[in-house]
C-alpha cells in the first residue's frame, strides 16, 4: 500500500516553476532517497509533501491524508508526517525535553506524563537518553540534529522526511546521524531522504530517484541506479561526484 | 509672598511623584494591552489588518504627544465628553504608549528566525499555538531592553502632562518653585526624584535580561 503518493504536482515560485510534473509512489516501510543537484526542487518537493509549501497542481497524498491547491487538512497531516531540516531549528528556550513534549501536548492533547514518557523513549532512539534536561544551546550539532529527529518521532509519525539533514555537519558529526537515520530505516520507518552521502543512499535506501530540472529524471533500486545509471544526466552527476 | 523651601515644600514635590508613577502605570498597562494587540495585528497574515495597525502606528508616532493630550482634553470636551484632566492625561498617554510598544514589539516578533516558525508548523502546531509556545517566548526575551528604554522614557514624558493643569512631578517643582524662587533646590529636588524612578527601572532590566539568559548560554 501506498504511503506517499504524488500525482502530477506543479509548484512555481511566482514565475519560476520549480516542479514541473512530478509523480511518485512510496510505499509502506520503504526508504526513498532523493538525489540531485542544487537547485533541481529536491527540497521543494518535501517541503510539499507535508504542506509547508502550497502547490500550484497536481495531487499529494500522504499517510491518508489529501492535498491539493486548496491547502485544507494541513494539520491532521502533519501530525503523520516529520519533516527534519538540514538547520536543526531546536527551540531554542526550551530544554531538550520540552523541545520534544511541546507538540505531543499540545496538539496531541498528551498528559505531561505521556509526553515525557515519548521524550525519553525517541531520546533514547537517537542515542541522547542522558540529555533531556539539556539546553539545545550546549549541544553538538551533530547532537542537535538527533534532538530534532527525536522531536519529530515524539508525534510518532507514519513517514519521516528527511533534508539534507547532514550538510550542515563537520565530517566527523555526520556518522552519528547517519547512523540514527539508518537504526530508523531498519525500525521500519517509511522515509523520504534528500541527500548528498551516495554511499549512505546506495547502502541504506531501498530506492533511489534521481531529481534533475524540476523532474523526476530518473529512478530505481539504489544498487542498479548507481552502479548502472541508465541517463547521460545521472551519468554525469554521478562521474562529477558534485553537490 | 516668598516662602522658604522647608519639609512641607519638599514633601509636596516629592509627594507629587505618586501621579508621575500613576500615569505611567497607566498608560504602560492599557497601552501595553493595545500595543500587544497592534503588534500581533501588525504581523497578521490579513492585509487590511496589518493597515490599520501600521495606520495607527504611523498616526500615533507621527503627531506630539501633546496634541494626543489636547485632543482627548479639549477635544472631546468639545464633543461633550468632559473628562477630568486626569482621565485625559491617562488616555492620550496610553495611546502614545500603543503606538511606540506596538512597534516596538512587532520588531521583535519579527525578529524571531522565520525557521522557528517553520518548524513549529511542520510538527502541525496551529497558528495561535506557534504564538503562544513558541515565537512569544523568544520575541519577550528581546524585547526587554527596547521596552525598558521605552518605558523610562514614558516616565519622563509623563511630564507633559501638566499642561491641562495635573499637578504631577514636574508640575509641582514648577508651583513650588514660583512660591519659593528658589529653582536650582527646587528643580535639582525634581531631577533627583526622575531619576529614583528611573535608575532602578534600568537596573532591573540589566537583572531580568541576565536572568533570561542564564538557562541559555550554560
Ligand atoms: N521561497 C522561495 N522563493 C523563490 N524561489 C525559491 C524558494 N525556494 C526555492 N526556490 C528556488 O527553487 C529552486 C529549487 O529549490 P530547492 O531548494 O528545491 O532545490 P534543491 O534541489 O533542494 O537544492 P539544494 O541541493 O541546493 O538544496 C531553486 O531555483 C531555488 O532558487
Ligand atoms: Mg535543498
Amino acid at each position: 500500500m501506498s504511503v506517499v503518493r504524488v500525482e502530477d504536482v506543479h509548484k512555481s515560485y511566482g514565475a519560476l516553476e520549480v516542479l514541473k510534473g512530478v509523480s511518485m509512489q512510496v510505499e509502506r516501510g520503504e526508504v526513498v532517497a532523493i538525489i540531485g543537484r542544487s537547485g533541481s526542487g529536491k527540497s521543494t518537493l518535501l517541503r510539499c509533501l507535508n504542506g509547508l509549501e502550497p502547490i500550484q497542481a497536481g495531487r499529494i497524498e500522504v499517510a491518508g491524508h489529501t492535498l491539493d491547491s486548496s491547502g485544507k487538512g494541513l494539520r491532521d497531516l502533519r501530525k503523520d508526517v516529520g519533516i527534519v531540516f538540514q538547520s536543526y531549528n531546536l527551540f531554542p528556550h526550551l530544554k531538550v525535553g520540552e523541545n520534544i513534549m511541546l507538540a505531543p501536548r499540545v496538539v496531541l492533547g498528551c498528559s505531561r506524563a505521556e509526553a515525557r514518557a515519548r521524550a525519553e523513549q525517541t531520546l533514547a532512539q537517537v542515542g541522547l537518553a542522558e540529555k533531556i534536561e539539556a539546553w539545545p544551546d550546549n549541544l553538538s550539532g551533530g547532537q542537535a540534529q538527533r534532538v530534532a529527529i527525536a522531536r519529530s518521532l515524539a508525534m510518532q509519525p507514519k513517514v519521516m522526511l528527511f533534508d539534507e539533514v547532514t550538510s550542515a555537519l563537520d565530517p566527523e558529526l555526520t556518522g552519528e546521524v547517519l547512523a540514527t537515520l539508518e537504526g530508523l530505516a531498519q525500525a521500519g520507518m517509511t522515509m523520504l531522504l534528500v541527500t548528498h552521502e551516495m554511499a549512505f543512499a546506495r547502502r541504506v535506501a531501498n530506492r533511489t530517484v534521481f531529481m534533475h530540472q524540476g523532474l523526476l529524471h530518473e529512478e530505481g533500486p539504489s544498487e542498479a541506479l548507481f552502479s548502472a545509471p541508465q541517463t547521460p544526466e545521472l551519468r554525469q552527476f554521478l562521474a562529477g561526484g558534485l553537490k | 509672598m516668598i516662602r522658604e523651601f522647608g519639609t512641607s515644600e519638599l514633601w509636596f514635590v516629592v509627594s507629587s511623584a505618586r501621579w508621575t508613577l500613576a500615569l505611567t502605570l497607566i498608560a504602560l498597562a492599557l497601552g501595553g494591552v493595545l500595543g500587544f494587540v497592534i503588534a500581533l495585528l501588525r504581523v497578521s497574515r490579513l492585509a487590511p489588518l496589518r493597515w490599520l495597525a501600521a495606520g495607527w502606528i504611523g498616526l500615533v508616532q507621527g503627531v506630539p504627544v501633546l496634541m494626543l493630550l489636547f485632543l482627548s482634553y479639549y477635544g472631546l470636551s468639545l464633543a461633550g465628553l468632559d473628562l477630568p484632566p486626569l482621565v485625559a492625561a491617562g488616555i492620550s498617554l496610553s495611546f502614545y504608549a500603543s503606538g511606540f510598544l506596538g512597534e516596538i514589539w512587532r520588531g521583535c516578533i519579527q525578529s524571531v528566525p522565520w525557521q522557528q516558525w517553520e518548524a513549529s508548523a511542520a510538527l502541525a502546531l496551529s497558528r495561535a499555538q506557534q504564538y503562544r509556545y513558541v515565537v512569544l517566548p523568544q520575541a519577550v526575551r528581546i524585547a526587554v531592553p527596547p521596552t525598558v528604554g521605552f518605558i523610562v522614557q514614558l516616565v519622563k514624558n509623563t511630564s507633559i502632562v501638566s499642561i491641562i493643569g495635573v499637578v504631577e512631578l514636574a508640575r509641582a517643582g514648577h508651583l513650588v518653585n514660583n512660591a519659593t524662587f528658589q529653582p536650582m533646590r527646587v528643580f535639582c529636588v525634581v531631577a533627583l526624584v526622575y531619576f529614583c524612578i528611573c535608575w532602578p527601572i534600568s537596573l532591573a532590566a540589566r537583572w531580568l535580561e541576565r536572568r533570561m539568559h542564564v538557562g541559555r548560554a550554560g
